[in-house]
């Protein structure tokens, strides 16, 4: 279901990481908008800037990291000109997020039941017993869990077990957007599978939007219905999962689609030559020129920007300027 | 044949408690042999807890099996002299799951390369241990200029890991085991520690396990497959056979889970587990049962045998009782066979 106005607009956001030889450009002027309901896909490698974007959206970015400038507007607010408070408890109850490592985000000492429990308090909602009960009981259920894990302790519950604590507790208030950072990067594929299943049920029973950040194509391309290709800190693509992975448009998604495994047939491997440039002395002009196969004289001097080479498919590269032509 | 190593019905427990009285079975029964001159690359795939690291620390003598044997060149390895240890670690070697824990950050990445040469001996002259090293590194796809002289930190995952691979190289191993070489590292560069490790195998002629829990890679490098399952080996044969007609449920399900990077292939749901299954505990009859659709009744009875499903496939499965067993020692014999090398060509033969 997707209504006529975006949940969440980022407005070229930058994110940038103070050291002693000046700053690192993680998020170098990203923007996107995601649609209510709709599972938006964030594709990067490590680096690429993918995980700091997911923590400027929950503005839990920490010196000496800081965002720079930029928008990021969530049903007509701006969430980085409220004050620290209201934020607070705009957190989990208009903006939640599953973090990577399940096992790490929940407190080892503390039973479900007070954990789940804690993210009503902290946003004023005092339920007595039976009411708590109820809604921990509703919550398990909607991410396939038994009552009984409620009084469970985290290390009794297994990797899969514990993700699935996590959305119930990101869905507790019900959130109109859910950022899921590689959630299921720690898990075997067949708990992955249940995992990611139960997330997109959750998603579709509360419409809510949900950004997937992650490394996995194959994850994306099940689990997307767009994507946005990052490197280096910046987007270089964004289009339908099926115009991405159909007709690749930047020659960086082109050669990542490229150096993925197949079970179909065994081929000859493909690595993108070179490596990701530092953020900290970034090439001039487009960022992937170094490792580009088609660089032409251009490519070293000006930026290029996101334009649309397809309907609502976005593509930052020269080649697409008509005189270029497609590679 | 020369066996260079061989597992012998291998089982390892790893107990707990104050008086060992909780004991989980990592690996159970596992049986294996490394024939040299055929050198072949073996995929060893698992979830986490099937076993499969637990498997190469028992190869390389890292620990000791509580039953079993573990045999270098015929001989257990814990009765092995010092100098035929010192050559066990010459031709068994090493690549780790973690490129970035391997280095000891405050010494240059040449470091990791000139040690084994000194330990072991290999050069004679500071000119031959730089063509040494410069050897390896090429062999990895490494240019030795821009990679010796430099930090740990300054190099990429992949590049790490390739140096790794180099290193274990030098020594002109008959087998190297890698250990999840490549689940820390970018897909775009991963591509180049695999290719580094195929071309041991093809140019060099060193023998390869190849751990993982990723079965895309595992069918992209190997030869042959190995499905652990909680200790126990599900499936193994030739890799096209398995991947592609995978007999055993777990297989099956393992290969159905995988995201692939196609939309048009959407994921389908996981079968649930049957009746009897449900109801069914890991610990006596097949492990997998628990989580089995097709489970009945002798699943729950006792662990099944391995059959013979193809000529060049086993799998651990009442399904396919009608099948002749295959003792466990002889899991190995399945395998598509790839013939000696002959004035460095190779026939592909068996290999299907």
């Amino acid at each position: 279901m997707v209504s006529a106005k975006p949940v969440l607009e980022v407005h070229d956001l930058k994110t940038y990481y103070e050291t002693l030889r000046g700053p690192v450009k993680a998020v170098d002027g990203v923007s996107f908008d995601v649609w209510p309901g709709e599972r938006f896909g964030l594709i990067g490698e490590s680096g690429s800037g993918k995980s700091t974007v997911a923590l400027s959206l929950m503005r839990l970015i920490r010196p000496p990291g800081r965002i720079e400038s930029g928008e990021i507007i969530l049903d007509g607010v701006n969430l980085l000109g409220l004050p620290d408070e209201t934020l607070r408890q705009y957190r989990l109850a208009e903006i939640a997020m599953i973090h990577q490592g399940a096992m790490n985000s929940l407190n080892p000492v503390i039973r479900v039941r007070k954990q789940i429990l804690d993210g009503f308090q902290s946003h004023g909602i005092n339920l007595d017993k039976d009411e708590a009960d109820a809604r921990i009981a509703d919550l398990l259920d909607r991410v396939g869990l038994q009552p009984a894990v409620a009084d469970m302790f985290p290390h009794q519950l297994s990797g899969g077990m514990k993700q699935r604590v996590a959305i119930a507790i990101a869905i507790s208030l019900r959130p109109k957007v859910i950022i899921a950072d590689e959630p299921t990067s720690a898990l075997d594929v067949v708990v992955q599978r249940r995992v990611m299943q139960t997330l997109r049920k959750v998603q579709e029973e509360l419409n809510a939007a949900v950004i997937l950040i992650g490394h996995d194509m194959g994850l994306m391309a099940q689990f997307a219905d767009r994507v946005g290709v990052m490197y280096a800190g910046k987007l270089v693509e964004l289009g339908s999962v099926k115009n991405l992975f159909d007709k690749p448009q930047h020659p960086y998604s082109q050669l990542l689609m490229e150096s993925l495994p197949s079970l179909d047939e065994k081929a000859s491997f493909q690595s993108i030559r070179d490596l990701p440039p530092s953020l900290l002395n970034p090439p001039p002009g487009c960022i992937f020129h170094p490792r580009c196969p088609y660089v032409m004289e251009r490519c070293k001097v000006e930026v290029p920007e996101l334009i649309e080479v397809a309907e609502k498919h976005y593509s930052a590269c020269f080649l697409h300027d008509g005189n270029g032509g497609m590679p | 044949m020369t066996v260079l190593l061989e597992a012998q019905h291998v089982t390892k427990i790893f107990s707990g408690g104050m008086f060992k009285t909780t004991g989980v079975v990592a690996l159970r029964d596992f049986s294996l042999t490394i024939d040299v001159e055929s050198p072949s690359i073996i995929s060893v795939v698992g979830e986490s807890g099937s076993g499969k690291s637990t498997m190469a620390r028992l190869l390389l003598g890292l620990e000791a099996p509580t039953s079993g044997a573990v045999l270098y060149r015929g001989k257990r390895l814990q009765d092995l002299s010092r100098a035929e240890k010192h050559q066990f670690r010459r031709d068994v070697q090493i690549v780790f799951q973690d490129p970035f824990a391997a280095y000891n950050p405050i010494y240059k990445v040449d470091r990791v390369l000139e040690v084994p040469i000194a330990k072991f001996g290999l050069a004679r002259s500071n000119a031959e241990k730089r063509a040494l090293i410069e050897e390896a590194l090429e062999a990895v796809g490494l240019r030795p200029m821009d990679t010796l002289g430099r930090y740990p930190h300054q190099l990429s995952g992949g590049q790490r890991q390739r140096i790794m691979v180099a290193r274990a190289l030098l020594l002109r191993p008959k087998l190297i085991i890698a250990d999840e070489p490549v689940s820390m590292i970018d897909a775009s560069l991963r591509a180049s520690v695999l290719d580094a490790l195929r071309q041991l195998n093809q140019q060099f002629g060193i023998s390869l396990i190849y751990i993982t829990h990723d079965l895309t890679t595992a069918y992209q490098i190997g030869h042959n497959i190995i499905v652990l399952y909680s200790g126990s080996v599900a499936e193994a044969g030739g890799i096209e056979t398995v991947v592609k007609q995978p007999q055993h449920p777990y297989t099956q399900l393992l290969i159905d889970s995988i995201p692939q990077p196609n939309p048009e292939r959407q994921w389908q749901d996981e079968a649930p587990a049957s009746e009897l299954g449900q109801k069914a505990s890991a610990s006596d009859g097949c492990r997998f049962a628990p989580r089995c659709p097709h489970a009945f009744e002798p699943c729950v009875q006792a662990a099944p045998p391995l059959y013979q499903t193809r000529p060049h496939q086993v799998a651990a499965c009442y399904l396919y009782q009608e099948q002749p067993v295959v003792p466990s020692e002889k899991m190995d014999e399945v395998f598509a066979r790839r013939t000696p090398l002959t004035n460095g060509k190779r026939l592909e033969n068996g290999v299907v």
